[in-house]
């Protein structure tokens, strides 16, 4: 039977993926992929023909008979017919490193992944050793893509020369920022590939041990990634001299901050550590511990593979390589596109995402989860570039990148902000645990009109009191919305009627 | 639609002592607890607590901190709605409004026949194709009043 490759991603499963499976198993050979991330087009299908693969979607289970009727299956039907994905302009303009597998293997297939190049970065680093492996890593410039941007080989050498008897490697998986799912869907499309890049950081820094952090509000990457580690273990893969555990988040956003992870695994409240000791030093239950975000673990495979200066080659300024960026929220083409560091905000929400999904003008994007700022088109000449964003006053965070148009009240996304970090603030620290509060309370007496200038200037006066004072990114960041929020759209604060002051 | 065991303490103990031994133990305990139980009772503390040799204080305060853990079993079905940003900007609050007078309960709350327990999220992870949902554990994609309350009708 002819070939039919179908999404398995949660968010391809979220549009009826699975239905549409149903509607073909009697007539094909169906291959559950991850998805390519182009997820207007989701259902996408993918009929295996002897010129290549032809996408189909976005198609519903209904569509199903009618497009057997005309020939699906030699991909000479026309309805919905994309082409050849690679061909799809979304996809031919990006540089798939990390996600060069993504949505084109079955994820628990070892065959699979062999046979388009996995464990050849582990077979690398095996040849070169734990030095040369470092050395690579610090030469590619890669830097944690979590958000801070620490340069990983620095990390893996800190950790590497400390002298401990066990050591840990840590993927933080926990990928809480709105607007992002890279990580979901490497977990659900390409799980070898963290297996592999975490084996790599162990072998680079002599640890026996990793922990797979991940969130529990993605229970399909969580179920898959636990089978592609009892396969890795089948296979040897994983075995006495280097392991994994995965272990569910409990719904706490602050998680994703290191220290708090580490916290959480250790099987605490997930509060955040005051630094030093670094983690690198005393990390997990004490000891010397690498914790990098997944898509930095997962892009080590191909840099070990490609070599550091191929790497290197791509991107701007100290930001080197490629990022997976997510298009996302109001936006008609929202979909992961990985590229080169340098394209700018305008060319990613226009040019490739499209403009608005409603149609109307866009008025702000979100770039870098809850606590990035809101940028307004005035200034979509930004790069996709680590220190061109901070020069901003925002951030690129995680890579998600999330689209408003026109109808947003950005006092309403200010108090947002705010009320977000009322209900994830670890506790520990006074700024981020009192002041969030105080946030959501100014806000509100701008929104009633009470005292509007005075209770600007508090509120501004209490950001910049957060952002000095907080011990962490949530309340030391949770500023850059708010402050751009005011800074961008000060109309949006001036809409109540004034009230006299009690 | 979740089934879930009635409180019993010795079955407690031996879902805990499945997991006491893994380093760090706690959260896989309370997940572990949770998943047979549909919920970590008050009652549960103590157990946990020796299991695990650390305070009941420190164990209620564990699960008082993560959002995921509760204290009563949801009703037949559970129903998260996002609520974070992306999905905001395609119209989830008017949607998440729309669920909570359609089903006439608060978030965290349990429909008056048992049917539906409502939880807000932020964040699924699916948001180029929000707003999003996750019921019973299946994700939903593209909602729009009318398709949620198709849905909630067929819900039993």
């Amino acid at each position: 039977m002819t070939r039919v490759f179908v999404p398995r991603d949660a968010a391809a499963l979220a549009v009826g993926a699975d239905e549409v499976t149903a509607a073909l198993e009697d007539h094909a050979d169906i291959i559950r992929t991850g998805s390519r991330g182009l997820f207007w087009l989701e259902p996408m299908i993918e009929v295996e023909t002897p010129e290549g693969r032809i996408a189909y979607g976005p198609v519903e289970a209904t569509d199903i008979p009618a497009l057997l009727a005309d020939g699906l299956l030699d991909g000479t039907a026309q309805h919905l017919r994309l082409g050849p994905p690679n061909q799809i302009p979304f996809l031919a303009r990006q540089t798939r490193l990390t996600f060069s597998r993504c949505g084109i293997v079955d994820p628990l297939s070892l065959d699979d992944y062999y046979a388009t190049g996995g464990m050849d970065g582990l077979e690398k680093a095996r040849a070169i050793g734990p030095a040369a492996t470092v050395e690579t890593v610090l030469a590619s410039g890669l830097r944690g893509r979590g958000g801070a941007g620490f340069p990983t080989g620095v990390k893996w050498k800190t950790v590497a020369e400390t002298a401990a008897p066990q050591k840990y490697i840590v993927c933080n998986a926990d990928e809480g920022d709105s607007g992002t799912y890279a990580d979901r869907m490497l977990l659900e499309g390409d799980p070898f590939s963290l297996i592999e890049g975490m084996a790599i950081a162990g072998l680079a820094v002599g640890a026996s041990k990793g922990f797979v952090y991940t969130r529990s509000e993605y229970p399909h990457a969580i179920a898959t990634f636990d089978k592609a580690l009892s396969i890795a273990r089948t296979a040897g893969i994983l075995n006495a001299e280097f392991d994994i555990e995965q272990r569910a988040g409990a719904g706490a956003y602050v998680c994703g901050e290191e220290t708090a992870l580490l916290e959480s695994l250790e099987g605490r409240r997930g509060q955040v550590r005051a630094k030093p000791p670094l983690p690198a030093h005393k990390g997990l239950f004490g000891q010397p511990t690498v914790i990098n975000n997944m898509i930095t673990l997962t892009t080590v495979p191909c840099i070990l593979r490609d070599g550091a200066a191929a790497y290197q080659a791509i991107g701007m300024g100290r930001s080197r390589g490629t990022m997976p960026i997510q298009l996302a929220g109001n936006v008609r083409y929202g979909g992961l596109f990985e590229a080169g560091f340098g394209v700018t905000l305008g060319e990613l929400v226009n040019d490739i995402g499209g403009g608005t999904l409603s149609g109307r003008p866009i008025r702000a994007v979100q770039v870098g989860g809850p606590l990035g700022a809101y940028f307004p088109p005035s200034m979509f000449d930004t790069p996709f570039d680590y220190e061109a964003f901070a020069a901003r006053d925002g951030l690129i965070g995680h890579g998600g990148v999330v689209v408003f148009d026109d109808t947003v009240d950005m006092a309403q996304q200010a108090r947002f902000a705010m009320e977000f970090c009322v209900a994830e603030s670890c506790g520990k620290c006074t700024p981020c645990r009192i002041g969030s509060v105080r946030g959501v309370e100014t806000v509100d007496k701008i929104l009633a009109g009470q005292n509007v200038a005075a209770n600007l200037e508090l509120l501004r006066d209490l950001c910049h009191t957060l952002r000095a004072g907080s011990l962490c990114a949530l309340g030391g960041f949770i500023p850059y919305p708010v402050l751009s929020a005011m800074n961008f759209f000060p109309e949006d604060f001036q809409r109540a009627h004034p009230v006299a002051a009690a | 639609m979740a089934s879930f065991e009635p409180w019993n303490q010795d079955r407690a103990r031996a879902v805990i002592a499945d997991y006491a031994g893994l380093q760090g133990a706690c959260l896989p305990v309370l997940h572990a607890l949770q998943a047979v139980f549909g919920c970590v009772p008050l009652d549960a503390e103590p157990l946990v607590a020796a299991a695990l040799n650390i305070s009941r204080a420190e164990v209620h305060g564990i699960v008082t901190f993560y959002h995921d853990f509760r204290r009563v079993p949801p009703g037949r079905h559970m129903l998260h709605l996002c609520r974070a940003e992306a999905c905001q900007s395609v119209g989830a609050e008017a949607l998440c409004r729309h669920v909570r007078e359609a089903l006439a309960v608060d978030w965290h709350g349990t429909t008056a026949d048992g049917a539906v327990t409502l939880e807000p999220v932020f964040c699924l992870g699916l948001c180029a194709t929000g707003p999003s949902a996750l019921l019973d554990g299946h994700p939903i994609g593209r909602l729009t009043p009318a398709r949620i309350d198709r849905i909630l009708e067929s819900l039993a």
